[in-house]
């Protein structure tokens, strides 16, 4: 089960993003391969998109994607048993162009054997200044159903709302800002139907014993993020970004990114990258709790735990070599890595064992790899 | 009185919005056409890694591009 958040509210700018209006997107075809592997978790699969214009005016594109799910995470050895299973996700979008404006929508089926999310976006930018600004803003309605394996008498509904709005910037020849808020709600059943929380319990063995988690049925959070791009004098280019987080759960977050792109001749662009984020926990949140239903919500997710993360980042795209296929007009290969390193400020490894609450804090690793071929034709 | 003036101030701005004169002329974006300053050059590579972040984290939103799905446990 994975369903901490879904988030297939979300996917619209995956393929339909007004980053730039006033110019639809080029057509091309992306061949993605994903793995994550970190915590006892691998979920890896591929990812397909392929765009096409029509008129000069539309564009249609779509996006089929796998996540195969292997787990035997921290929570799943302690609590459960270890799974695998597949989650599916299907897209369709469609741009419009009508002068300076784009007009974006999309839909989003995304589907597991315990979890359904549905969703649709809507998202129009529009070019202003000389085209020196563009101002875009969007919104999205989701609908989940939560189910649980093994019990087919629970089904639960979840119902999601974005609303964004975002404006990038050329500042200079050599500068572009970029401003981007949003705004999520979700309403329903917003816990795990499967994790349970820890609480102090003297007549057990281990002096501990858990009961199922109970999260509130509504959740708001506010993002905003300020980003800057930047041309060297010597073809390069450095970008970074702050995003700042808060909800209604109690949870602040910053998030801190920085990266350097540097092509090499025509055929190679080779980029490094490093991405801090940092939050504290949600109210509700506790590795253990003094006692059984010691409060009205409780929660030992250690997504809504206190962290840190640190994430470094490779890549590099190789342009191929004009083949015999003349459709294509070009074609890459690309192949990025991230390496990701997780340490919790109150959630404990209780496999270490030892007095309650006084285990070691967990960490772990996180490897990413996306490996992928991009045509454009 | 003051609506009126209100407007006028809103009209008078909304006017002058479309007389700015663009400070980077046309032939002074080439850079912003390089692949390598575009805020996402691979939208699909893009997206995964923001759905990989949403999973673990309890932050979300504002991310430019979105992913979807989840495979969080």
């Amino acid at each position: 089960m994975r369903p901490t958040r879904v988030l297939a509210l979300l996917p619209a700018l995956a393929l339909a993003g007004p980053a730039g209006a006033a110019v639809l997107p080029e057509d091309r075809a992306d061949v993605l391969y994903h793995r994550y592997d970190g915590g006892g978790v691998t979920i890896d699969g591929p990812s397909l998109l392929v765009r096409k214009k029509f008129a000069e005016k539309y564009s249609v594109s779509a996006n089929y994607y796998v996540d195969m799910v292997s787990s035997a995470s921290i929570d799943v050895v302690t609590t459960a048993s270890p799974y695998t299973e597949t989650r599916t996700q299907a897209s369709l979008a469609v741009d419009m162009l009508n002068g300076k404006t784009q007009y974006s929508a999309s839909y989003t089926n995304s589907d597991e054997s315990d979890y359904t999310a549905n969703s649709a976006s809507f998202d129009v930018s529009q070019d202003l200044f000389g085209d020196l600004t563009t101002v875009s803003f969007g919104f999205s309605q989701g609908w989940d159903e939560v189910r649980r394996n093994g019990d087919d008498s629970f089904a639960e509904d979840v119902d999601r709302r974005s609303y964004r709005l975002g404006v990038s910037q050329i500042a200079t020849p050599t500068l572009m800002l970029g401003f981007g808020f949003e705004t999520i709600t979700d309403e329903g059943f917003l816990n795990n139907p499967y994790r349970s929380v820890r609480y102090l319990d003297p007549d057990s063995p281990a002096g501990f014993a858990f009961q199922p988690e109970v999260y509130p049925s509504t959740r708001t959070s506010n993002a905003a993020a300020l980003s800057a791009r930047y041309f060297l004098p010597y073809r390069a280019s450095v970008h970074g970004e702050y995003r700042f987080f808060t909800d209604t759960w109690g949870i602040d977050a910053h998030t801190l990114t920085a990266g350097y792109t540097h092509p090499i001749g025509k055929q190679w662009i080779l980029e490094t990258g490093v991405r801090w984020y940092d939050q504290s926990a949600a109210d509700f949140y506790s590795d253990l709790f003094p006692r059984a239903d010691a409060q009205n919500f409780l929660a030992r997710d250690k997504e809504l735990a206190t962290f840190t993360s640190l994430m470094l980042s490779l890549g590099a795209t190789y342009e191929l070599p004009r083949s015999g296929l003349k459709f294509l007009e070009r074609s890459t290969i690309n192949l990025f890595y991230d390496r990701i390193r997780f340490e919790y400020d109150d959630f404990r490894d209780i496999r270490e064992g030892g007095v309650p609450g006084t285990e070691p804090l967990y960490s772990f690793d996180a490897d990413v790899i996306r490996l992928f071929f991009s045509g454009w034709f | 009185m003051k609506r009126t003036v209100l407007l006028i101030v809103v009209v008078a701005g909304l006017t002058g919005c479309g007389n700015v004169e663009p400070w980077v002329k046309p032939y002074e974006r080439q850079n912003f056409a390089d692949p390598i300053m575009a805020p996402d050059r691979d939208p699909v590579a893009t997206s995964y890694l923001n759905h990989v972040f949403e999973a673990r984290e309890g932050a979300r939103g504002a991310l430019g591009s979105h992913g979807g799905g989840c495979g969080c446990n």
